[in-house]
This record gives C-alpha cells, sequence and structure tokens, in this order.
C-alpha cells in the first residue's frame, strides 16, 4: 500500500525514576495517553504554568487516519493551544454536506451558515497529522515532560493521588501522582483494570474503512464537502460515506453490515471492487489504509474517581457519524485542565472537579443521544424501522419536514452546559442563544488597530467582556477585578479605538457582530470561564453580583 | 381550504430547540421506539391505528385528502391513484 505519511519516531528517554527509586518526588499532575485528548489537556495545563508529566506506551503518533473530522469547537479549542494555524492550513475545510438516496441528492446542510467566524464548521484532517502539531507544541513546553515508550501497567487510586506504576525498555518504576488523568483510548486498560464498567449499546453493524490516494481529485482544489449515499447504486441496500482528507487522500466508509467477514473484507480483491464500482473503473487510485470497525454508544458513570479523572474516549463512545468522539474529547480536555489548575493553585475546592463530572457526562449523554438516533436511521434494526427510513428518503425529495428528518449524522456542535452548577441564572432578558453554559460566540475584532478575534482574547483567566457605556461602568469593573479572589481580566469592547484604561484590555467591535451575537447594550456586561463558555452577565455591572458568581463558577460558594 | 403542512413542524411547547433537527430527530425516536418488541404484523397493526388516530385528529377531511395522495405519490403508477 501507498503510504503518504511518514510515521515520526520518538525518542524514548530514561526516566530519572530508574536511578532513584527511593526518591518519592510527588507529581501534581500525571496524564496518560498522548493521543489528541491527552496531548491537548498536558498542553493546557503546562500553557497554565503547571508541571505536566505526559505517559505513552508508543513512540510515534496514531497509525491510520482515524479521527478525520475537527469540528469548529475543536479548532477554537486548537487555536488556545497554538495549534489552530497548522492543522487549518494543512487540514481540508469544508462546511457543506450532501445527502444522497440512491443517485437523488435529498438533504444538505451548512455547518456555517453565516459570516464572520475565524474558524470554519469543519476541517478534515487525518489523525497523525494532528497527533504530529500537538506533539511539537508540547515538545516545546517545558515544563511539560513527555515520556514515549512509557507503559503503564497499574494504577492504584489513593485518597491524596494515584501510584502509577510504569513499565520501560529499561525496567519498571513508580510514580506518584496527585492527579491523574487517564485519556488512553476506547480500550482504556487503566480503566479496566479499576474495575469501572462502560453502559450503552453494541450495534450490530460493520463497516470498511478505506483511505484511497486519487491521483485526479474528484472535487476542485481545496474544495470539499461531506457526501454520504443510503442504497447508492454502486452498493446496494448499504450506506457509503466519503470524506477529502489531506495530501489528496479520500476516506470512504462502506456500510457491510453484521454478517460480513472482518478479516475477508480487509483483502484488496474485496476493496478494490467496491471502490472501482464507486469511482468508475477509469479513476486511478491507491489504497493506503484499510479498516474494518464496529462500534458503541456508551459511556462510564462518573468520569471523576477521586483524584483519577477520564477523558475522551476512555471516559465516552460513540458511533462515527457526526464526528463526536474526538470532538467531545477535546471539550472534555477543555473542561479540565482549567479546573485542575484552579484546584492545584488552590483558588478553587477540590469539588470543582464534580463540575467537570456533571458538565462532561450532560455533553456525554447529548452525543450519545445524537449519535444513536443517527445510528439507528443508517443502520435499521427491524423492519418497520427500515420502512420509516425509507419512506422519509422518498419524501424528501419533495418534502422540507422530510428533508430534515434524513440523519445520516448530527455533526458536533459543542455542548451548551445551560445546567451547569456553575452557571449564575439570567436575572434580565436577552435574546440569542449565548445563554450562561453556552461556549462564547467568535466575532470579528480590532485589537490595537490591527485585525482579530473575540476568542483570541478570551481563554486565559476568568474575564469580564464589558460593552463600555461611560467611565462608571469601566470604574465598576476595575472594582469587580480588584476584590475578585481569582484571577479576572477586563475585556472592553467599545464602538470606536481608544487607549485601553489601566488594568484592561480594549478590543473594538468594528462590525458590530460582538454586540448582535452576544445581544448586548452599553454597560452589558458577560462573566466568561478560562474554557470561553459563558458563566453569567448582566445588563450593568454590580461588583457584589460579579464576585457572588465568580465563587459560584469556582464552586466557592460561601 | 386548509392546506397540508410539509414544512418541519415538530416542537415541544416553551422548547427552542439548539438545532433545528432537534424536535423531528426526538420524534422519530419515539416512533422508532413505540415499535420495540413488536413483531413485523403487530407493527402493521400500530401502524395502522396510528394513521387512524393521528388522522380523526387532524379532522380536515380536504387536509386529509392531500395527505393521502402525497403518501401515495411516486410509490404506485399515476392512473391507477385515486
Amino acid at each position: 500500500m501507498l503510504s503518504t505519511y511518514t510515521y515520526p519516531r520518538y525518542a524514548y528517554r530514561r526516566p530519572v525514576e530508574l536511578d532513584a527509586p527511593h526518591a518519592k518526588r510527588r507529581h501534581p499532575v500525571v496524564v496518560v495517553g498522548a493521543g489528541p485528548v491527552g496531548l491537548a489537556a498536558a498542553i493546557d495545563l503546562a500553557q497554565r504554568g503547571q508541571q505536566v508529566v505526559l505517559l505513552d506506551d508508543d513512540n510515534t503518533v496514531s497509525v491510520g487516519s482515524r479521527g478525520l473530522c475537527y469540528a469548529k469547537r475543536t479548532l477554537e479549542i486548537l487555536d488556545r493551544l497554538g495549534c489552530g494555524d497548522a492543522v487549518v492550513a494543512q487540514g481540508v475545510t469544508w462546511n457543506v454536506g450532501r445527502t444522497f438516496h440512491g443517485e437523488e441528492e435529498v438533504f444538505h446542510f451548512n455547518l456555517q451558515p453565516e459570516p464572520d467566524h475565524c474558524r470554519p464548521g469543519m476541517v478534515n484532517l487525518q489523525q497523525y497529522h494532528l497527533e504530529q502539531c500537538l506533539v511539537e507544541r508540547a515538545q516545546s513546553l517545558p515544563n511539560l515532560d513527555l515520556r514515549w515508550q512509557n507503559k503503564v501497567l497499574a494504577v492504584t487510586p489513593q485518597d491524596d493521588g494515584a501510584t502509577v506504576e510504569v513499565d520501560t525498555a529499561d525496567g519498571r518504576y513508580t510514580l506518584h501522582a496527585d492527579w491523574l488523568v487517564v485519556a488512553d483510548g476506547a480500550r482504556s486498560p487503566i480503566r479496566r483494570q479499576m474495575g469501572l464498567d462502560m453502559a450503552g449499546r453494541v450495534f450490530q453493524d460493520r463497516f470498511l474503512i478505506v483511505d484511497v490516494v486519487l491521483k485526479e481529485p474528484m472535487f476542485a482544489e481545496g474544495k470539499a464537502e461531506r457526501w454520504f449515499w443510503f442504497d447508492p447504486p454502486f452498493h446496494p441496500g448499504q450506506s457509503v460515506l466519503l470524506h477529502r482528507e489531506a495530501d489528496n487522500v479520500w476516506r470512504i466508509d462502506f456500510q457491510l453490515g453484521w454478517d460480513a467477514d472482518p478479516e475477508a473484507e480487509k483483502q484488496p480483491d474485496r476493496v478494490l471492487p467496491r471502490i472501482r464500482a464507486m469511482l468508475g473503473a477509469e479513476r486511478d487510485f491507491e489504497l493506503e489504509w484499510v479498516s474494518v470497525y464496529t462500534f458503541q454508544c456508551r459511556r462510564m458513570q462518573r468520569f471523576r474517581h477521586g483524584r483519577v479523572l477520564f477523558a475522551g474516549d476512555a471516559a465516552h463512545q460513540v458511533s462515527p457519524f457526526g464526528a463526536r468522539g474526538a470532538n467531545s474529547g477535546m471539550q472534555d480536555s477543555d473542561n479540565l485542565a482549567w479546573k485542575l489548575k484552579m484546584v492545584l493553585d488552590r483558588l478553587a475546592p477540590e469539588s470543582l472537579l464534580d463540575s467537570y463530572d456533571a458538565e462532561r457526562v450532560a455533553a456525554a449523554d447529548e452525543n450519545l443521544l445524537n449519535s444513536t438516533r443517527s445510528t439507528d436511521f443508517i443502520t435499521p434494526k427491524s423492519a418497520v424501522s427500515k420502512d420509516f427510513r425509507n419512506a422519509v428518503l422518498t419524501l424528501a425529495g419533495e418534502h422540507a419536514f422530510a428533508r430534515a428528518l434524513v440523519n445520516s449524522g448530527r455533526l458536533s456542535v459543542p455542548t451548551h452546559l445551560l445546567d451547569s452548577p456553575l452557571n449564575t441564572a439570567d436575572s434580565e432578558p436577552f435574546a440569542g442563544t449565548l445563554h450562561p453554559g453556552a461556549p462564547l460566540a467568535d466575532a470579528p475584532v480590532l485589537h490595537q488597530g490591527l485585525e482579530s478575534w473575540l476568542l483570541r482574547h478570551v481563554g486565559g483567566p476568568f474575564v469580564l467582556l464589558v460593552f463600555e457605556a461611560d467611565t462608571q461602568s469601566v470604574r465598576a469593573a476595575v472594582a469587580a477585578a480588584a476584590a475578585s479572589t481569582v484571577p479576572l481580566q477586563i475585556l472592553l469592547v467599545s464602538l470606536g479605538a481608544g487607549n485601553a484604561p489601566a488594568g484592561c484590555t480594549r478590543i473594538v467591535d468594528h462590525k458590530g457582530r460582538v454586540q448582535q451575537r452576544l445581544d448586548a447594550r452599553p454597560g452589558t456586561a458577560y462573566l466568561l470561564r478560562p474554557d470561553q463558555h459563558v458563566v453569567a452577565r448582566w445588563r450593568r455591572i454590580d461588583a457584589a453580583a460579579v464576585q457572588a458568581a465568580l465563587q459560584r463558577a469556582t464552586a466557592s460558594d460561601p | 381550504m386548509s392546506t397540508l403542512n410539509t414544512q418541519p413542524n415538530f416542537s415541544a411547547p416553551g422548547v427552542t430547540p439548539l438545532h433545528a433537527y432537534m424536535p423531528g430527530d426526538q420524534f422519530y425516536e419515539q416512533l422508532i421506539h413505540s415499535h420495540q418488541g413488536l413483531s413485523d404484523e403487530q407493527s402493521r397493526l400500530v401502524n395502522a391505528r396510528l394513521i387512524l388516530l393521528l388522522a380523526n385528529h387532524i379532522g380536515d377531511l380536504a387536509v386529509l385528502q392531500q395527505a393521502l395522495a402525497a403518501a401515495r405519490a411516486g410509490v404506485a403508477p399515476k392512473e391507477t391513484s385515486t
């Protein structure tokens, strides 16, 4: 098979613990698993000034393209981690998905129907490219100790941390961690070793996944869409999904049914005719990667087990239709890192991490719900279920209501943490969807006369975003920040340029999109978490109300 | 004359969905769930009963006539339709 990618080999280094086995040095945070989620968590913590050890049992990135579609919210998280530009530049941007029944298009969607967002709805990029970007970023952070070929053998949870037995080529050693972040993937050896169950559904269907390199691209250079077929003439009775990847690699998923023999289906004599039937006999291609997968929709009951925190596929698994796997894992990491850092810095009680569990379990349930619904539509389990599916598809050409029911995957969107215990409820009405718990919408702004984006100015400490009214509103914001027990940054949004008052950053809402998306009036203020989620908002700043909301947002209510 | 509504129309009172597809997906899930554990024959009976219940709720014969025609369109040859 062809390979468009050369796997990097990362160097193993002898861990210091092997030469000082009795020195019982404690590590504040150990992260297990250098996949996208573990890397993101370690980078986020390190960027926040935390010393982190990241363990991985391999010495390279993900083998095979695997996770492919990275949603807008993930790109925004990657921006904060210093990898957004590299991922977007390497990847294939797309916003439009088309669904066909037979040869007829029955439905299409646009993930980014409105202008003035920095990031597109989705970028396709092979998982190995994403991981390589993240590894390079991790290696640039001096306080991130990334240890390749360090395999975790056993974890023993304790009241004040966990001991981690690690195996290397040079022998075994023990790490003492105050906090352990487990991102060791869907098969999570640590989850199994701790005897923690996953509850959910196994779907009785198999899918063939093929990466092919095309000599001639199917779409114009740089252009891409997601195409999904129900019952196409080249693969009757089943579904097919097509995605463009980077390097002119194309991902094709063929539904095979439960009776298919996974080993036989991976052989070129079975795979090649399927691709020729789809692409036409005259199109030149080469195989790059072939796999057969099944999937489950399930999650752990809890993601926090004392000082051990589970994230990503280790904690929850969804069907691939909707790109909700890696994208939800990145939101786990985004949610966890700032909370863990605040707890480590004694700026918040340990119970703040219960909100990681509450918020991300709710998010997992939303992802499971959507991916299960899509899967039930794509692979009907009974004759009547198939009847309804086909009824929807045959009505969809003519009737709008049926088009809305065509479900080939509801693509990953960030979870709005509306029921979070950290939120302060609105006391005055706001239009739109940026309720407490929602991730802040991006918008174009000017900063020091240069074009910038709103989200670039949010994501360090808590931010009090204030729509400038009079000097009184600025004074109130400054007073709120001065009274705050946790670091609070003030971000002034103004209509015209001017120097920022001391201690504030000023951005200019030159297109009016910030005001529009936040339903703001002069004096309106939003309190934003370090993960860019809205946690409280007011029409006028009151320092005491800001302080109360900050305490609530850090689980520090009196 | 009343017209059959074929625009997306599922909703839950007082709930503004974050994504337009949500109420429709919820109905579809409930519809499939209502057949769980039934034989094909039982499912056909449930479907027939469901059609009658919904038809009575709609009541308006003009609307029902349009729905009957829309359901049949493209399934059977035109000349045999009534």
